[in-house]
């Protein structure tokens, strides 16, 4: 499916990529200006195995418990929720790198979940990665250049080594860098500039998707500006869609066209991100937000706070019905028996609550 | 402590003060200035946020307030430090041990690497109270389990054996809390104590040390690069960048008409909830300066779009221009005035 180091570097995947699914019928018939990704339904429970001579499996961790969304081309989908809530599952779970237990996830049209790990390659330039620790995620003995070269080398864009050495000057100025520091390795850099290097990697692959994990959570607010402003330019110029996975929701708001609120393995709210912010409806969403400080002295002193009691219950054992229900501020008994549908209260804003 | 000076009994209107206080620590690189004459006070009761990013020297401050630093590398070069009209530089080793602990409390950022984890959390307080309050036995436990009950640890009577591995993350930051508040402190020191915790917990732990504060009248000194947090919590604000305090002032004033570019710049680089999503964020250019190679002057002039020849030659003093509100800028004036990077209207 993949010809040899093409000379127009990279576009021939996408288009590759475009007959393969126009090929197939997808279940709900809306390949071409359908939505980039479409998540039904997913499900990622981790085994808990015990027994001495005989394991087997007695528990599950539901990481993840039946999450669906869409995300359109150049769209930015934000998915916040605390440690735990698994976000961070979800994604790694539409990119396949962790196997969903139930559920599908299209891209562009095309089930991956069942797609053997080799049949992946094609997707994985097209579907990219930035993750939150700038110093985890680059291999130390890789120089800056190298780094950002192996995708090239990986899916054979990028043509001959003199082709992709420009191309990785190309990539490292268009995130900012200096094309000079190509043979750098990653301890020389700055937490800012390690994380461009890793924007730098996620875009040679030309991807019209980017799973962007915590992506600035680890960086100083300064420098946080920068990356934020760089992740809205490049979206610009290459149309590229994101989930966007966040613990901060003001940068969430910030950058996404969308927002989803995940507790627990669910997904709480999902609604555009001005109608989110503005007219939050769900007690989990109401309360994250009156969690956050807003830089005002003034303002904050007006602001009500909802402070909720208690921690957020192990994924192992989750309450039943609502599994918000353990910290809800208005939660009767109805909650512990009836399990909330994430249901539709007009202008595409949808609230898993049977309260509200 | 050969000094003339006297140790005791110095007048200081505040309850701590502390005047041009330098800590430097020795490097490969040659002498590292951490700290570089920081001046702050805090009066009885008052919550004062010291802000700034990584690298900007307010946790070291904090360190060698309580005399904390490790020497070697590091090294307290000048300053004194005058709490309840004692300086702390100049007494013993022995007397700054019943401070610690004593009359100042303090809450670091990683509650799991500072409580020991071959204790149980009801002996860490209790440890305290013998130290300091000379409780022994029952009354120590009963005095622990009283205190961890304020702090809001569930079943305080069972989590008393527990050990710290056992407890989430904000239950571990309550045991600190009540660890630091066990000798009824007159000030805590609350270095980064929310930054590990999600969003909900932060807002918990928050609030009790705002309940605390109010009911056993401690003074705060809140550290921390959240500009949020201290908007809600401090009264007063300092800004350190590069080791000094770059603008100082009561909250309302700084938050409202930053005067240094360098405050003026990080609040308009944060996305605020309150803000409308979409646009570009006004972002400070370059990046943290390294402290063993600090630029002449100004050490925020090469980042700073209104830097004149002046700025970057001779070194700016914090100077005021109405009544609390000092700045460490030549264009202050000129970066008040300028509207066009200040605050997004809220």
């Amino acid at each position: 499916m993949l010809g040899a180091g093409p000379s127009c570097p990279g576009r021939n995947v996408r288009t590759a990529i475009i007959l393969n699914s126009e090929s197939r019928t997808s279940s709900e018939g809306n390949v071409g200006d359908g939505p980039t990704l479409s998540v039904r339904d997913l499900k990622v429970h981790f085994p808990i195995n015990s027994g001495f001579l005989i394991r087997r499996q007695t528990a599950a961790v539901k990481a993840v418990d039946g999450v669906s969304f869409d995300i359109a081309p150049g769209e930015t989908l934000g998915l916040v929720g605390e440690s735990g809530s698994g976000k961070t599952t979800t994604g790694r779970a539409i990119l396949q790198l962790q196997r969903p237990t139930a559920g599908s996830v299209e891209f562009r049209g095309v089930e991956l979940t069942g797609v053997p790990a080799k049949k992946m390659r094609p997707f994985r330039s097209e579907m990219q990665i930035i993750f939150q620790d700038p110093y985890g995620s680059l291999n130390p003995r890789m120089s800056a250049g190298r780094i950002v070269e192996e995708p090239l080398t990986v899916h054979g864009l990028g043509g001959d080594k003199n082709e992709r050495r420009d191309r990785v000057a190309e990539l490292l100025e268009r995130v900012g860098m200096n094309p000079s520091m190509m043979g750098r390795y990653p301890h020389e850099f700055s937490g800012g500039q390690r994380q461009r290097i890793g924007i730098a990697r996620a875009l040679a692959g030309e991807p019209s998707f980017i799973v962007c994990d915590e992506p600035v959570s680890a960086l100083d607010v300064s420098i946080q500006a920068q990356i934020l402003n760089l992740l809205s330019d490049l979206q610009a110029e290459f149309n590229i869609s994101y989930l966007f996975i966040a613990h901060d929701l003001s940068v969430v708001r910030h950058i996404s066209d969308r927002v989803a609120v995940m507790y627990l393995g669910k997904i709480m709210e999902l609604a555009s991100s001005p109608e989110l912010y503005e007219n939050p409806m769900h007690p989990y969403t109401r309360a994250l937000m009156s969690a956050v400080p807003i830089p005002d002295p003034v303002l904050e002193r007006q602001r009500e706070r909802i402070v909720l009691s208690g921690d957020m219950p192990s994924p192992i054992n989750p309450p039943s019905g609502c599994v918000f229900r353990t910290r809800c501020p208005i939660a009767t008994q109805e909650c512990a028996e009836v399990l909330p549908e994430l249901s539709d209260r007009g202008d595409r804003h949808q609230v898993a609550c049977i309260k509200v | 402590m050969t000094s003339d000076a006297p140790v005791r009994g110095i007048d200081s209107p505040h309850l701590l003060e502390v005047r041009d206080l330098a800590t430097r620590f020795s490097t490969a690189d040659g002498y590292v200035q951490a700290v570089d004459g920081v001046s702050f006070h805090i009066d009885e009761g008052e919550t004062l946020g010291l802000v700034g990013e990584s690298g900007c020297g307010k946790s070291v401050t904090s360190l060698s307030v309580m005399r904390l630093i490790p020497n070697p590398p590091g090294e307290i070069t000048s300053g004194s430090v005058i709490f309840e009209g004692v300086d702390l530089q100049k007494i013993s080793e022995r007397e700054m041990r019943r401070v610690r602990g004593g009359s100042i409390g303090m809450i670091f950022q990683e509650p799991m690497t500072s409580l020991n984890p071959v204790l149980t959390v009801g002996r860490q307080i209790t440890e305290a109270l013998e130290l300091h309050l000379d409780l022994k036995g029952t009354a120590a436990r009963n005095r622990a389990v009283e205190i961890l009950a304020r702090v809001g640890l569930p079943d305080p009577a069972r989590r008393f054996d527990d050990y710290p591995h056992q407890l989430s993350g904000g239950q571990r930051q309550r045991v600190m809390i009540a660890m630091a508040i066990s000798c009824n402190p007159r000030l805590l020191i609350a270095d980064e104590a929310t930054t590990a915790l999600d969003v909900t917990i932060q807002a918990q732990i928050l609030e009790l040390l705002q309940e605390l504060c109010d009911e056993l009248k401690m003074a705060l000194l809140i550290i921390t690069h959240n500009l949020g947090v201290v908007a809600r919590y401090a009264q007063r604000v300092a800004v350190m960048y590069a080791g000094k305090i770059i603008e100082s002032g009561m909250a309302d004033q700084i938050y409202a008409s930053p005067r240094h570019p360098y405050t003026k710049g990080l609040l308009s680089s944060v996305p605020r909830l309150d803000a409308t999503s979409g646009g570009r964020l006004t972002s400070i250019e370059g990046e943290i300066p390294d402290l063993a190679n600090l630029p002449e002057g100004c050490a925020f002039a090469p980042r700073c779009r209104w830097a004149v020849d002046r700025c970057r030659i001779e070194s700016p003093l914090l100077t005021s221009e109405n009544g609390d509100h000092t700045a460490a800028c030549w264009e202050q004036d000129r970066v008040a005035l300028d509207a066009t990077s200040g605050l997004r209207s809220s």
